[in-house]
């Protein structure tokens, strides 16, 4: 229980410092490159080896690559939609979710199997 | 098109909008480990890169250009959103950024001590993002 609390103060600390990092910057374009910080991986793999070790810890940042392709489709899907139609961020990022779960969840089954 | 920090922002926003932001790092930081702890590291990896934040972030891009451009007795909706997708584009690129530092932790994690490790990924993220940014603007 311990360890879940201290993940989640420092992982809100790590990611809202980096959001707030890429508040200050312009363009927006340059800012948006802290919209994909490695904040929760920082967050959570140096607890992470302390604990469990450092291969769970490669283990989990091989599957990251997933994520990170992942996080690479879903924001183009979203940079897309949102400057061909008139739909708010909130939605947009919202129904933008499944492709994140399906491409990652996809790559990892198919390709880090 | 130069780089540069607008600490007028930081006046924006609200207290709630910085709360909403760590609720969810924290909030995903910790079901990250949870996950990591139920299903294995292989799934629990995965979201190391999950989009926790992107949007409350988005929203919040949005909400800010939206109002700048009302107070100037303009129209902002469209300025708002076409401002989120920029932010959301500079995301893509550092998406690339983001592959590489977890790429570096998956190969040197077990050999080289914790703090260089997440040291040498965060600069390879920094470094391969801005590069990135770079090549994009001049094509």
């Amino acid at each position: 229980m311990n360890q879940i609390i201290i993940r989640f103060l420092v992982g809100g600390a790590v990611v809202s410092a980096f959001a707030i990092i890429g508040d200050l910057l312009k363009p927006k374009s340059f800012a948006g490159l802290f919209g994909a910080a490695p904040s929760v991986a920082l967050a959570t793999l140096g607890l992470t080896i302390a604990t469990e070790g450092a291969s769970y810890a490669a283990t989990e940042s091989r599957s990251m690559i997933a994520g990170a392709i992942a996080l690479m489709a879903f924001a183009s899907c979203v940079s897309w939609v949102m400057m061909h139609y008139k739909v708010s961020a909130l939605l947009v990022t919202i129904c933008s979710l499944p492709l994140w779960f399906g491409i990652a969840f996809g790559l990892k089954y198919i390709w880090l199997k | 098109m130069q780089i540069k920090v607008d600490p007028s922002v930081i006046g924006q926003t609200r207290w709630y909008e910085y709360a909403i932001r760590f609720l969810f790092g924290g909030l995903i930081t910790a079901v990250a480990g949870i996950i990591a702890k139920e299903f294995g590291p292989g799934i629990g990896g995965l979201f190391l890169a999950f989009p926790a934040i992107f949007p409350a972030s988005a929203t919040l891009i949005e909400k800010h250009e939206k109002q700048k451009k009302e107070e100037k007795g303009l129209r902002g909706t469209r300025r708002g959103r076409e401002a989120a997708s920029v932010d959301a584009a500079g995301s893509a690129m550092g998406s690339v950024g983001l592959l590489v530092f977890a790429l570096i932790v998956w190969q040197f994690a077990p050999r080289y001590s914790t703090w260089m490790v997440l040291m040498g990924g965060t600069v390879a993220w920094l470094t391969v993002s801005v590069l990135m940014w770079h090549v994009r603007k001049r094509v």
